[in-house]
Formats: C-alpha cells, sequence, structure tokens
C-alpha cells in the first residue's frame, strides 16, 4: 500500500495548491468586505501570463512573477470599478470571470502547442530519498512551500497585526472604520489587489507546474472551487489550506479507486468533492449565530462616505 | 441618423449582391462551423486543416469561410443559417451537437448543401459523416501490445459513449492478440477537456503500473506527464511528440482534407448526393503520427501489417470470437462485428479491467 500511497498525496499536493492560493487570497478580500467572483478570470490570465513569460526567458521565478503581477492588474480594474465607481460586486466580478477568459484566449492563441520544462523540485540530496517523509516534505517545487508560507502569514496578518485589523474593520462596519479617520477605499483596494496577486499564482501554478503547457479555459473551474473554500472555511485561511486539501484528496483518491477497479460510477465520484462541499457547507452554517459571526458584516456591501 | 441608417442599408444590400454575383460566377462558397478554437490543437484544428487542404487543392474554384467556437445550441442554428443565406453553396457543421440546428437549417434551404459530422440524422441535402478511429486503436494496440514490460495499460477515458469503449475494447484486443497476459486499467474524468484532472488520472495511472498511458480525452497533459515519469504514451487526435518526444509511440489523428475535398468537388460537379460516409485508414481519413524512432523495427513491421491489412479488409478489428467481460461470446468465429453494432457498442470485452460507469 505504501508504495502508492506515497505518490497519491504527492499528486494531492499538487492538485491542492493552486486553490490554497486562490482561496487564501480571496479570504483577505472577503475580509475587507469585498466580493470578487472574478477568481476564476484572474486564475487565467495569471496562468497564461506565467505561461508566456516561462516561454519566452525560461525562467520559472519570472514566470510567477508575471502571473502575480497580471492577477494583480486584472484586480485593479474591478477595485476601480466597485471600489471608486460603486458599480455592482457580484456582476463586476462575474463579468472580470469573462473578461479573463476571453482575454487569456486572445493572448494565448499564439502559445498554444508550446511547452515547457516545469519548475524544478526540491531535491535535498539525502533527504529527499529519505522514504515516505522525504519526498513528501522536501520533494516539491518552490510555489508549494510558498502556499503554505502564505497561509502561515496572512493568518498571522489577519490576527496579529494592526494592518489586519484595520482590514477586519473595514469588512466588519466600513462606517465606523470610516468615521474613526480610516480610507476605507485604500484598505479594499489593497485588499483586492492582493487577492489578485495570489490568483494570479495560483493560475501560474497550473500553467508552469501542474500541467506546463497553454491551452483555452485551463483553469476549468477551479476558480468557482476557491470561492467555494473561502465560505466553507468560514473566512479562516488555516481552514482554507485544509478545504483545499479535502478537495484535492477527494479528487484524487476518486481517479485511485477507479484504477484499483472499485465499482462505482465515475459520474458519483466525480461529484463527491462538490458533495463534501456542500455537507460541510450545511454543517457550518448550521448554527446561524457562528455563522454570522464569522462573516464579514459588510460582505457585498459598496461603500460611499456620503453615508 | 437615419441617412446614415440608409446608407448602410445600401451597403448591405450591394454586399449581398455582390455574394450572389460571385456565387454566380460558378465560385463555389464552402463554410466550416467549429465547436473550438482552431488553435485547440486537436479536434478543431484537424477541421480546420481539411478547410486548408481543400483551398490547396481546388483553388479559384473556390472560397471558404469558417466560423469558430460556436456553442451547441441556439447560436449554431444562427451561425449555420447565416452561412446558408450568404450564398454557401456547401456547408460543413463538425460536432456532434449541431445536428439538430444544421437539420433544420437543411430544411430552410434545399440547395445548399450540408455535411455533418459524428451525427446520424440526414436529410436529402444533408450528409453525415465520421471516422473509425478504432482502426487505429487496433493498430496502437499491437503496438503497446510489444512494448509494455508491466503488463499494464494505462486508458485516460472521457465519457462512458459508444465512441470511446469502442477504442478501449480494439486497443486490448489487438494487445491481448500479441500478448495474452496484458490488463488495460480505465479511469474515467468524466471531461473532453481538462488538463488538470487529465494529469492527475495519468499520474494515478502510472502509480498502479501502468507503463503505457493512453488517452482518449483532448489536452496533451497526459504525454507530457508520461514524459516526466518515463513512461510510453498515445497521443490523440493530432501529433502530440513535442509534448513528449521520448514518451509519444505515435498518436491517432483525424485527416478530413481528403474526404472535403471529395465533397466539394462532387458540389462543383453537380454529383453530389446525400449518405452517410464512415471511412478509416483506407481513404486516409484516419492516420497515425510518425512513429517513435525507440520502437523497435520488428514492432513497426507489426504495426505497418496490420494497418494495410485494415485498408486490405483482410484484417477487421472486431473479427470474432469475442467475448465480453463474462465470457459470453458476442461475435461468434468467422463474423465480424457489423457497423450497427459498433455504432452502439456498449460493453467492454474480456481483458478490461473494471466496469463501465452506468
Amino acid at each position: 500500500m505504501i508504495d502508492w500511497l506515497v505518490p497519491a498525496l504527492l499528486t494531492i499536493v499538487t492538485a491542492a495548491t493552486p486553490l490554497v492560493f486562490a482561496a487564501v487570497g480571496e479570504t483577505v478580500v472577503e475580509k475587507a468586505g469585498v466580493l470578487n467572483l472574478g477568481v476564476e478570470g484572474m486564475m487565467i490570465i495569471g496562468a497564461i501570463a506565467a505561461f508566456a513569460v516561462a516561454v519566452s526567458t525560461g525562467s520559472g521565478t519570472l514566470a510567477v512573477l508575471a502571473g502575480a503581477v497580471a492577477g494583480l492588474l486584472l484586480a485593479l480594474i474591478f477595485g476601480l470599478l466597485t471600489v471608486y465607481l460603486q458599480s455592482n460586486q457580484v456582476a463586476t466580478g462575474l463579468a472580470l470571470t469573462i473578461f479573463g477568459l476571453g482575454l487569456s484566449a486572445l493572448i494565448g492563441h499564439s502559445y498554444v502547442g508550446k511547452t515547457f520544462a516545469g519548475l524544478p523540485k526540491l531535491d535535498i540530496p539525502g533527504i529527499t530519498s529519505i522514504p515516505v517523509i522525504g519526498p513528501l516534505l522536501f520533494g516539491h517545487d518552490a510555489l508549494v512551500y510558498l502556499s503554505v508560507v502564505s497561509v502561515i502569514l496572512v493568518t498571522w496578518f489577519l490576527n496579529r497585526t494592526r494592518a489586519g485589523l484595520l482590514v477586519r474593520a473595514v469588512g466588519e462596519n466600513h462606517d465606523a472604520a470610516h468615521s474613526i479617520g480610516y480610507s476605507v477605499t485604500l484598505i479594499r483596494l489593497g485588499a483586492i489587489l492582493f487577492g489578485g496577486a495570489l490568483a494570479g499564482i495560483g493560475g501560474a501554478y497550473l500553467s508552469v507546474a501542474y500541467t506546463p503547457l497553454w491551452v483555452e479555459n485551463m483553469t476549468a473551474g477551479r476558480g468557482w472551487i476557491a470561492l467555494a473554500l473561502v465560505v466553507f472555511a468560514s473566512w479562516k485561511p488555516w481552514r482554507a489550506f485544509f478545504g483545499a486539501y479535502l478537495f484535492g484528496g477527494i479528487t484524487i483518491i476518486q481517479l485511485y479507486a477507479q484504477g484499483m477497479g472499485v465499482e462505482v460510477s465515475a459520474q458519483f465520484l466525480s461529484m463527491l468533492p462538490y458533495l463534501a462541499t456542500v455537507i460541510v457547507l450545511v454543517i457550518i452554517s448550521r448554527d446561524k449565530a457562528r455563522a454570522r459571526l464569522n462573516a464579514p458584516a459588510c460582505l457585498g456591501r459598496n461603500f460611499h462616505a456620503s453615508g | 441618423m437615419h441617412l446614415k441608417s440608409k446608407l448602410a442599408g445600401a451597403a448591405l444590400a450591394a454586399a449581398v449582391a455582390l455574394g450572389i454575383s460571385t456565387a454566380a460566377q460558378a465560385q463555389l462558397k464552402v463554410g466550416f462551423v467549429y465547436v473550438g478554437p482552431i488553435g485547440d490543437h486537436g479536434w478543431s484544428y484537424e477541421h480546420n486543416q481539411g478547410r486548408l487542404a481543400i483551398e490547396k487543392a481546388l483553388g479559384d474554384a473556390v472560397t471558404t469561410t469558417y466560423v469558430e467556437k460556436v456553442p451547441e445550441g441556439a447560436d449554431a442554428q444562427r451561425v449555420i443559417s447565416k452561412l446558408a443565406s450568404t450564398g454557401h453553396g456547401l456547408i460543413f457543421t463538425t460536432s456532434f451537437g449541431y445536428m439538430n440546428p444544421t437539420l433544420r437549417v437543411a430544411k430552410q434551404f434545399p440547395k445548399v448543401k450540408f455535411e455533418h459530422a459524428t451525427g446520424f440524422k440526414r436529410a436529402p441535402n444533408m450528409s453525415t459523416y465520421s471516422a473509425r478511429f478504432y482502426e487505429g486503436r487496433y493498430v496502437v494496440g499491437k503496438i503497446v501490445g510489444k512494448m509494455t514490460k508491466s503488463n499494464i495499460l494505462g486508458y485516460v477515458a472521457s465519457f462512458p459513449i459508444p465512441e470511446v469503449i469502442r477504442g478501449i475494447n480494439a486497443t486490448i484486443l489487438a494487445a491481448r492478440s500479441v500478448n495474452p497476459d496484458i490488463k488495460i486499467k480505465v479511469v474515467w474524468v468524466s471531461s473532453w477537456f481538462d488538463p488538470g484532472k487529465e494529469a492527475d488520472a495519468a499520474k494515478t495511472l502510472i502509480d498502479q503500473g501502468a507503463d503505457i498511458i493512453m488517452q482518449h480525452t483532448d489536452s496533451p497533459a497526459p504525454v507530457q506527464v508520461a514524459e516526466q515519469r518515463g513512461v510510453w504514451a498515445v497521443g490523440q487526435a493530432s501529433d502530440m511528440t513535442h509534448f513528449g518526444p521520448k514518451a509519444h509511440l505515435t498518436a491517432i489523428m483525424d485527416n478530413w482534407g481528403p474526404y472535403y475535398i471529395a465533397r466539394a468537388k462532387a458540389v462543383i460537379d453537380g454529383t453530389w448526393d446525400s449518405k452517410d460516409t464512415w471511412d478509416g485508414f483506407a481513404p486516409g481519413m484516419v492516420k497515425l503520427a510518425p512513429y517513435n524512432k525507440a520502437i523497435p523495427a520488428d514492432v513497426v513491421a507489426l504495426a505497418e501489417e496490420t494497418r494495410k491489412g485494415i485498408i486490405a479488409g483482410t484484417i477487421h478489428p472486431f473479427a470474432g470470437e469475442i467475448k465480453d467481460q463474462s465470457g459470453k461470446v458476442i461475435v461468434p468465429a468467422g463474423k465480424t462485428a457489423d457497423d450497427g453494432m459498433l455504432a452502439g457498442m456498449n460493453v467492454y470485452v474480456e481483458g478490461v479491467d473494471g466496469t463501465i460507469p452506468k
């Protein structure tokens, strides 16, 4: 059993990592009271930007940076529209996804069929080759470790820093934050840009590490899953992290089960991760008071200084 | 504003008149409707290669138009009817879901000829055509049967429809004919296109002992995984060699050019008729990508012998005796499966691991 368990766990890590980035980024955005449904669009634009840079420069680092910048720029459009021009967040977010999918297809036209070697995996002589623990802890590419670091840093930022407190304050009660002199618009814009950059890195992971190639629509709905994970995690980054691994785990385990001839319908198995998400959502929102305690009170509500 | 719209109207009328007049000069306008982008490196890409082949072969006698990324459904009917009303004499609609829209437009435009890929509904001015990809899979089966060391084949499958099941069966029948101990593991990803999931499925199969990855999904991700893990792969729809130069044994390729040229010529000559075409290797509708240099000469010879035998009609991939998984004979010895049975195939043959998802 151990001989397939390790590779299975390694596959789960690659399946979960893009979701971790996107979900943690969106957690910060929502904590600031903004609902950005454009995660899918920001991921795909990050994917094509990273792939284009990877192919032309051969540098994985530059590729990931390009993915982050592309996601950030797309988020900037969303930020300007919703924070400054007061446009509806749901509609703007949906538009951002559609725009991102279309724009990435346009940019990506000449990159179809190109290949890239992929990000190098960490390999510490003598340590990575330790059975089981070695490959699981020391055998990944840099982005996997970055995703873990991002969870830790974001958790610390939101709970332990003054700036994090401000982000939460703006999300809980933007009028109060405004009345004591904080700039709701700037704080929200900052959160939106951060979320865009992380979604862009999540997309970059898909196109330069997970499957190093470009094809239209290659995010295949992962942005939406990340959005669901944020609610699933009741706006806590570390829970979003575990949610992403749970989701990735169920996806991969159903593939293994099929390969081993377990007689369950493929459609049912494909449905499992989503079913698990719904069940957990039901469980955590059973206690209304607690659910309300976690959801930012101003989530999805635009702010204008006039009141 | 009023003047402007009048002017625009006049320009439009002139354009339409121009369109009709070029058609009157016996230049055939051929329209194509694609479901994907022509850059998908798979299905729509190959149909577009067929369009370019018409232009090359018939030169000034034709002009061609294409519309890509047309969703199956109401939009398709609008696009097809637009092509029909703008002077196109022959229209290829290249996805299964265009069947009913094509049929409805065909009834409205009885003088325009329609060609629908992979469907089963026809009209006096609407033909259907498809390719016998299973012939390619049978040749591939012979190759992988010889190349595997672990005797486990991995197959990344999309949806349990007859087209896909037929391919799995053709592969295992051929593989077992040269290597009776071989097994095939199938993983369904419930998608035609999800590079991440296809890659995960390929990794899963390799982890479970498969040393050759085959696929009936559209992205090159499984080939890429095979290259990384140092196992063999077989590409799908187009030549995927550069996604895995070492791993890529060959690929089963669509080649619509010869058929498209023949049908366009038939319209020009006035010999076009409504029919159902299901072609394989013989007229060149199915092709194999160049064999990997690492395949030993005797295996290449076996593959070529099989391919030539299928063309000559001496080899039929579904020749009896064939048993299903329960051991029941589904094609008796001395018989071959007829087209009806092939088109509706919904059982695995002996040697396939697992069951078909219901």
